[in-house]
């Protein structure tokens, strides 16, 4: 049976809710390019449910026009594997912040992308805590001065990238707010993503962290201070996309490619299915010393967590029959007393 | 020594009441299993039974050591109990550190078996002993000794069969039941039953423990050193059929009736703990009946994906114990604020912190009632025995779903590995839960209010995939109706009163309290949880004894009954038994003004109904006003 469904619009998304953010946050932006992005999924909005944890990403649900649930700090992804297990139909998005998901939510982050539950989750990446205004986070650099770091952050950041390959994530991506097109693209291909997609997107957080992105927000710079990554393709990047990456042994290193030195036969190639090892040389190139990797870093298919449990009660009742409580009660031993 | 099918007893028969035995020994000689099994048997002989486990914290002890050592103790009747029982008649020891840690409870004259072979000077050294306590005089003087030589007897009884030493003396606790079984009367069946379904694709393992078991049960036949055995008739039930149940087990299936009288399926997150952990074990067993396990990666996760499943319209239920509630306790808050259904299972063990694992307490009640952040009221549900956390439950989810909001259900570690005969139930009798989730609406109709009430303050449960419904929850305050975000300050207050009333409203639809004895009179005793068959038993044994006592077990904790109150009032003293320092006590002074006096424990033990019964005594021949706190 097809039932036609009424084409939806970027505005059909939007609820009632006056939005809270601070004038110039990022995350009008990606607001936006998900409301924008969502009607090409071709599902009606009751079909999506947005779950967030807290910090200023996770007002996210409460402006979007679908189901939706503001959790509790770093556990969204607890509380959408227990929403896929259950209605493993619905189509689920978690939404984050690099405190609440590499903080206090990391053992949660980490345990939703090793079961692969089928979810895209968007991971706000300020590297500052903004809604308690201003303390440094878990992807701040060292020496940040913060509200609670006046001499400087000492801790090493985390690069969610790598924690993510580590607990080898299907689909592991990078955007960048103000990058309208890209991410539209990006949280496209992570929404048709089977298993759980991640999705780091740079934010620009103006009131507590103006700029941290500057590098690769910036139209004028960051055709040199970022790398699309495409699959297949060898890794191209410049203004004039006359520079490249290679491979010396297992260290990336940039070349001229207007020197004649270097071909594009020369360069490292993309492949979004090689082996996490590979992928982890792409997400430890940081700015300034490389260009920094954006689009998909890798997409593979695994089993789904969600749709596995489902298997498993669903060959249960078609192996032993669908239970009988009555027939469980009285099974072993019993004995009949008057 | 003859294995061969046991022959009808020559030896006296001696017709008692009722048995208590405690089986014990090395956490690695399988005495669970004994326990068990005596418990099956006896019950599938028509006894009321009841037990009570004892396992040390540790999984391997070192051998022989006192902390090692593990027991069972099982009470069998013809008549009801409703204990497992205070003192033994008989205490079998499979070693030194079983026998001089668990004396103590024998009554002077019982019978204590012991393996004689285990009290070699290496035993002796292990259980920390400078003498061999065989040897003493006053334990002759005292009690009755049966000294066994069971090991070399059963590695007799196998020794043509192939087995390793090792093998061999794994064997040595069906001997001991034997032999036990010799004693009581008791037929073998069942359990040969079970060795040959254990050990089917054993089959040397499977005829070695066949082997023992009958050659125990022939040594009691013909050995000089017990001159009688003992008969103890069927107990007079409720009509019906019955089998033996567990805690743990019983909470498993009474969720998953829940879930089938509901029309649900059960979703059941979790994190490994003890004594929690046999509900997994049991539930994940179900696949067939729509249950989904889901073991979480900590206790707030587990919470979390209880309460996301709920959002998406499943029967979300968590469980813990003591501990891992503690970790739970912010999700807790945010279902009563998302007012969602949810269960929260707390089987309690001694605290606080890890505390004594594997001993049983009531010390989480006020834990669930207040351990959380804010003015965030909580049904509280105490089941009182094994057989009674199936009704427990089912009570809980029918509560859950008709208030729209969390509720605990208190079990402990005595109720969940404990284990009584249970009355089977017809699903087909037991009433169903209806539940209305809202359906589609189109934009012709009113906006959606997620957050609109019925009579009892109860509101809509709109799930994802409803066109029209789409909606927001969210652990921030909202507006009553709408559900949006509301910072403002009246609305915050109506909320919090509002919530507080629906959990109020509870009360409505329970049953009134029920007393047992006198509807007034010199004392009431009020209990709730596990210590019921204690206090039940004691109560009973005060009444006959000629004294004016009644007996109030409390199943609801919150709200308490309506009539609660009214009972309190009606006596001229209010004793509370409880297995911590007095936490419902203080509720019930708090709310009733009510002088109520403790009785208190928190030894990691069930009260003995002799405690209680002195305490009882103690109250009501005491002269004078009731004391003044
Ligand atoms: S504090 Fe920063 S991240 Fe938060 S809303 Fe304001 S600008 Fe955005």
């Amino acid at each position: 049976m097809s039932t036609s469904l009424p084409v939806l619009t970027a505005n059909d998304f939007a609820s009632d809710q006056e939005i809270r953010w601070c004038p110039g946050c990022g995350d009008y932006s990606i607001l936006q390019q998900m409301k924008k992005m969502l009607p090409s999924l071709g599902l009606p909005l009751e079909q999506i449910v947005f779950v967030s944890g807290i910090g200023c990403s996770s007002r996210f649900p409460y402006y979007m026009n679908t189901y939706g649930m503001h959790s509790i700090h770093g556990r969204a992804p607890a509380f959408a594997t227990g929403l896929k297990i259950t209605r493993p139909e619905l189509k689920v998005f978690v939404i984050t912040g690099d405190g609440d998901s590499l903080s206090i939510g990391g053992n949660h982050f980490m345990h939703l992308l090793r079961r692969n539950v089928n979810l895209t989750l968007v991971l706000f990446n300020n590297r500052i805590y903004g809604l308690t205004k201003g303390q440094y986070s878990p992807t701040s650099p060292e020496g940040q001065v913060t509200k609670s770091t006046p001499l400087g952050a000492l801790d090493h950041p985390l690069n969610p990238i790598k924690l993510a390959l580590g607990a080898e994530a299907t689909f592991i991506a990078r955007s960048i707010d103000v990058h309208v097109k890209h991410l539209t693209e990006t949280l496209h291909r992570a929404a048709l993503h089977q298993g759980t997609a991640v999705v780091e997107v740079y934010q620009n957080c103006n009131v507590f962290n103006d700029g941290a992105f500057n590098y690769a927000q910036d139209k004028t710079t960051r055709a040199d201070t970022t790398i699309e990554l495409e699959h297949g393709k060898p890794l191209i990047f410049g203004k004039n996309r006359d520079k490249g990456i290679r491979l010396n042994g297992l260290t990336p290193e940039v070349v001229d490619l207007s020197t004649g030195k270097y071909s594009h036969d020369d360069l490292l190639f993309h492949d979004e299915t090689a082996d996490p090892a590979l992928v982890n040389i792409l997400a430890r190139m940081r700015h300034p010393q490389f260009p920094e990797p954006i689009g998909v870093f890798r997409s593979v298919e695994q089993p789904m967590y969600d749709v596995q449990v489902n298997q498993q009660v669903e060959s249960a009742i078609a192996n032993r029959g669908a239970g009988d409580l009555n027939k469980l009660f009285n099974s072993g031993d019993t004995w009949q007393v008057g | 020594m003859s294995i061969d099918a046991p022959q009808a007893a020559s030896k006296r028969v001696q017709v008692v009441s009722g048995i208590t035995v405690r089986l014990v020994g090395d956490s690695g000689d399988g005495m669970q299993l004994l326990g068990t099994q005596l418990t099956n048997t006896s019950a599938l002989a028509g006894n009321d039974v009841a037990t009570f486990p004892d396992f040390p914290a540790e999984i391997r002890a070192p051998r022989g050591t006192r902390a090692g050592v593990s027991g069972f103790q099982v009470q069998f009747a013809s008549h009801e109990v409703h204990t497992p029982g205070d003192t033994l008649d008989t205490l079998v020891a499979m070693n030194p550190a079983a026998l001089v840690t668990n004396l103590a409870d024998l009554r002077a004259g019982g019978l204590i078996i012991v393996d004689e072979d285990s009290f070699e000077a290496k035993d002796l050294k292990l259980a920390a002993l400078e003498k061999n306590p065989l040897d003493e005089e006053t334990l002759t003087d005292k009690y009755r000794l049966a000294k066994v030589p069971i090991t070399k007897l059963t590695r007799t009884a196998v020794h043509d069969l192939g087995l390793s030493p090792k093998e061999a003396d794994r064997c040595r606790n069906f001997f001991a039941m034997g032999l036990v079984y010799w004693l009581y009367g008791r037929s073998m069946d069942t359990t040969m039953r079970f060795i040959a379904s254990k050990f089917s694709k054993l089959p040397a393992v499977r005829e070695a423990n066949e082997r023992a078991l009958k050659a125990g049960w022939a040594f009691g036949e013909t050995t000089e050193l017990l001159d009688a055995s003992y008969q103890v008739e069927p107990a007079k039930l409720a009509p019906g059929k019955y089998r033996n149940i567990m805690g743990n087990q019983a909470l498993a299936w009474g969720l998953m009736a829940a879930a089938k009288l509901s029309d649900k399926d059960l979703f059941y997150g979790t994190y490994p703990i003890t004594p929690a952990s046999d509900i997994l074990h049991e539930l994940c067993r179900f696949k067939n009946f729509g249950v989904r396990t889901f073991q979480a990666e900590d206790e707030i996760a587990a919470v979390c994906s209880a309460i996301g499943a709920a959002y998406g319209g499943g029967m979300g239920v968590t469980c813990s114990s003591g501990p891992g509630i503690a970790l739970k306790a912010e999700a807790m808050g945010l279902a009563v604020m998302l007012e969602l259904p949810l269960i929260v299972i707390d089987v309690q063990r001694g605290g606080p912190s890890t505390g004594l694992p594997t001993k049983t307490e009531q010390a989480d009640l006020l834990q669930v009632l207040y351990g959380r952040n804010g003015e965030a009221p909580i049904p509280v549900l105490a089941a009182r025995s094994p057989g009674d956390c199936f009704d427990t439950a089912i009570e809980a989810w029918r509560i859950a779903t008709r208030f729209m909001l969390p509720v605990v259900i208190l079990s402990d570690g005595y109720i969940a590995n404990g284990s009584e005969p249970w009355l089977i139930p017809d699903m087909n009798n037991i009433e169903k839960i209806s539940i209305k989730h809202p359906g589609p609406r189109t934009e012709a109709d009113p906006p959606f209010k997620p957050y609109s009430r019925d009579q009892l303050l109860s509101r809509p449960w709109a799930i994802p995939g409803t066109p029209g419904l789409m909606h927001r929850v969210g652990g921030l305050e909202k507006a009553n109706g709408s559900g949006n975000v509301s910072y403002d300050a009246e609305n915050h207050e109506m909320m919090v009163k509002l919530r507080a009333e629906k959990v109020a409203n509870v009360a409505s639809i329970l049953p009134p309290q029920q007393v047992m004895g006198p509807k007034s009179g010199q004392l009431l005793v009020v209990s709730w949880g596990g210590t019921y068959g204690a206090c039940h038993t004691a109560v009973q044994q005060a009444q006959s004894a000629g004294m004016s006592v009644a007996h109030c077990h409390l199943r609801h904790l919150n709200p308490f009954p309506a009539n609660l109150g009214e009972i309190l009032h009606s006596y001229e003293k209010v004793l509370v038994p409880e297995l911590n320092l007095g936490q419902l006590r203080m509720l019930l002074r708090d709310k009733y003004l009510v002088n109520a006096m403790g009785l208190n424990k928190v030894k990691g033990k069930p009260f003995a109904v002799s405690e209680l019964v002195s305490k009882i005594k103690e109250v009501c021949t005491a002269s004078g006003n009731g004391r003044h706190a």
